[in-house]
């Protein structure tokens, strides 16, 4: 399959779900009436419905998921491990303790950008110990188990912040921060997650050269003019600024990032510079679909996102683990 | 030990006569209803604490008084070390303190959380009676019917409603804040959902179903995911063509005369909006 065909093709996976995601809701409305309804030529309740709830939620899962996708690449890229991925190696979980501390503070109530950016400075503290965790050898094991350890003092300071809260039902959300979803977002929290999620790409992008340099070993890369200091820091700014903002409106979902660039990097010849643009609408089609199903499933009862995408995603990861393990032997 | 028998005996008889002739004399309180429950009945000097959330203004309606008794944190060894002759609790939370509270021998009786005005009643009856204030809880119950039947109203038109708290929750025809707005003279959205005991509404269910009026729970300091639906622009646009009220939270969620305010709340919302023109 040639990369151009490939794209197409998830590209229209995207459109496909998008579609899909507008039109399943409790309201239960024909999908001509929603669509109608999409571009405002349908009664007040039922353009609200549409614009104000269906409309944002199927955006921000398309836009998580191509941010989660495009994170899991670039991390692997750098990291050159299959396993790296922002939700295993406690990337999600620091991104989460961040998005908490400006909630419960009050600094996002006054500010609402210090959310974001709150969950991208854990992001990118928790990228920064990883790199330093993989450079000096690179070995899987280590970088796994810090990833292990890193989640769980993540995890649990993040429980500590929600139990102090003078909010009771700010603790019982430690569910949400752990495994994410999307109900009732708003427009809004796409607005503000946008300019990091933005941001972050472009870094990403900026990085494909020099990633594809990396795959030859870093002697190689270095002697081909891609600067590691610059590559390095080009990665783990953009990672931390899309799994921060997408953790900062949807709370932490993981093994999109694993799953995803998987998937398709075989069919990208390995290059991560293929890579990520496929992984990216790849991550879309994913949360869109895992959004999807947690609505069809139970409709009222508000699944979590990242419980789909690990009844997908752990056992792959457990397969990727087994042939790394035989691969080392 | 066959020695020790009768003055066991003795002891037990002791124990049993002495709360039936004036009440027991060390009460303590583990859950937030009966707490109040407690203020509102016992003689003075008859408690000997409060859980600490009798004195929290979010969640009670008498967090005034309540400062002035002790309170505690409801674990077993701090209660018990309180010696008391009667531990208050719920029917719900405090599971473990109270099994262990009766394995060292202390009598406890447990409320349930009220479900209905007639639960409410019954709950005041009972606690009245295991302090020994029947009088008292008569009296209560009294000013709660009083209260009722000037607020309940007459049969006429019954403007829809629908209870919006964190999350989506709202409250069914089997709940104390359904039971108030059926006498408060208002149609439960609830119902037309299929939701008797309550349960959650969607956001889309509640844009589409257009009430008249909101019941919106207030948010609580700090922050949460759940009572950001409470902003939602969906939800506000809809309250924008609605009428809304906020009953403060502490006067509904026990069965205390309190709850007579949240029913006043909720009758003049009906009343404007069926005497609108």
């Amino acid at each position: 399959m040639s990369h151009r065909a490939l794209l197409a093709g998830l590209a229209l996976a995207v459109a496909l779900l998008f579609v899909a995601a507008l039109l399943v809701g409790p309201a239960g409305l024909p999908p001509r009436t929603a669509l109608a309804a999409l571009f405002g030529a349908e009664g007040r309740a039922l353009v609200l419905v549409m614009q104000e709830i269906r409309l944002p939620r199927a955006l921000l899962a398309a836009a998580v998921g191509a941010a989660l996708g495009l994170a899991g690449a670039a991390m692997q890229g750098l990291l050159r491990n299959p396993l790296a991925e922002p939700g295993l190696l406690g990337v999600s979980a620091a991104a989460a303790l961040g998005a908490v501390i400006a909630l419960q503070t009050g600094l996002a109530a006054r500010f609402a950008p210090a959310l974001p950016a709150s969950a991208l400075a854990g992001a990118g503290m928790a990228a920064a110990l990883m790199l330093a965790v993989a450079l000096p050898r690179g070995g899987t094991l280590a970088l796994i188990l810090a990833g292990i350890a890193l989640s769980a003092l993540a995890g649990a300071a993040t429980a500590l912040v929600l139990n102090l809260s003078p909010n009771p039902f700010a603790a019982a959300e430690i569910v949400f921060w752990t495994m994410g979803s999307l109900r009732d977002r708003a427009l809004a929290d796409l607005w503000l997650a946008s300019p990091f999620l933005g941001l972050g790409a472009a870094l990403v992008i900026a990085a494909r050269r020099g990633l594809d340099a990396l795959t030859l070993g870093e002697e190689a890369a270095a002697s081909l003019g891609a600067g590691l200091v610059r590559l390095r820091l080009l990665v783990v700014l953009g990672t931390a600024a899309l799994v921060g903002a997408a953790t900062a409106v949807a709370g932490a979902v993981g093994f999109v990032g694993l799953v995803v660039p998987h998937l398709v990097r075989p069919l990208c010849g390995g290059l991560p510079s293929r890579t990520l643009p496929a992984a990216a609408l790849g991550g879309a089609a994913m949360v869109l679909a895992a959004d999807l199903a947690t609505r069809l499933i139970a409709p009222e009862r508000d699944l979590k996102l990242g419980v789909l995408t690990a009844i997908v995603g752990a056992p792959f990861f457990l397969h990727l683990v087994f042939r790394t393990a035989r691969a080392e032997a | 030990m066959r020695r020790a028998l009768p003055a066991l005996a003795l002891a037990l008889a002791l124990a049993l006569a002495l709360p039936a002739a004036a009440g027991p004399r060390r009460v303590v309180s583990l859950n937030l209803c009966t707490d109040q429950l407690a203020m509102l009945l016992a003689a003075p000097g008859q408690i000997a604490a409060l859980s600490h959330v009798a004195r929290d203004p979010r969640a009670s309606a008498m967090a005034t008084e309540a400062r002035r008794f002790p309170v505690t944190h409801g674990g077993a060894e701090e209660v018990f070390a309180l010696a008391p002759d009667l531990v208050l609790a719920g029917t719900y939370t405090t599971r473990a303190t109270v099994g262990l509270l009766r394995r060292l021998g202390v009598s406890v009786l447990e409320v349930p959380p009220p479900d209905s005005v007639a639960a409410a009643r019954a709950a005041i009856l009972a606690v009245g009676a295991a302090l020994g204030r029947e009088a008292a809880a008569v009296s209560v119950v009294a000013d709660l019917d009083r209260g009722l039947a000037a607020l309940t109203a007459p049969p006429g038109p019954r403007p829809r409603a629908a209870i919006v708290a964190a999350g989506g929750w709202t409250g069914g025809a089997a709940t104390l804040p359904g039971e108030l707005l059926a006498r408060a003279g208002l149609a439960n959205l609830a119902a037309e959902l299929g939701l008797a005991a309550g349960g959650y509404v969607t956001l889309e269910e509640l844009v589409l179903a257009r009430p008249a009026l909101l019941v919106l729970a207030r948010p609580y300091p700090g922050a949460s995911r759940a009572e950001d639906l409470l902003a939602h622009p969906a939800l506000r646009a809809l309250a924008a063509g609605a009428r809304t009220v906020s009953p403060d939270d502490a006067d509904w969620v026990c069965g205390t005369p309190h709850l007579l305010a949240a029913l006043a709340a909720l009758r003049a919302a009906r009343d404007a909006i069926t005497e609108a023109p």
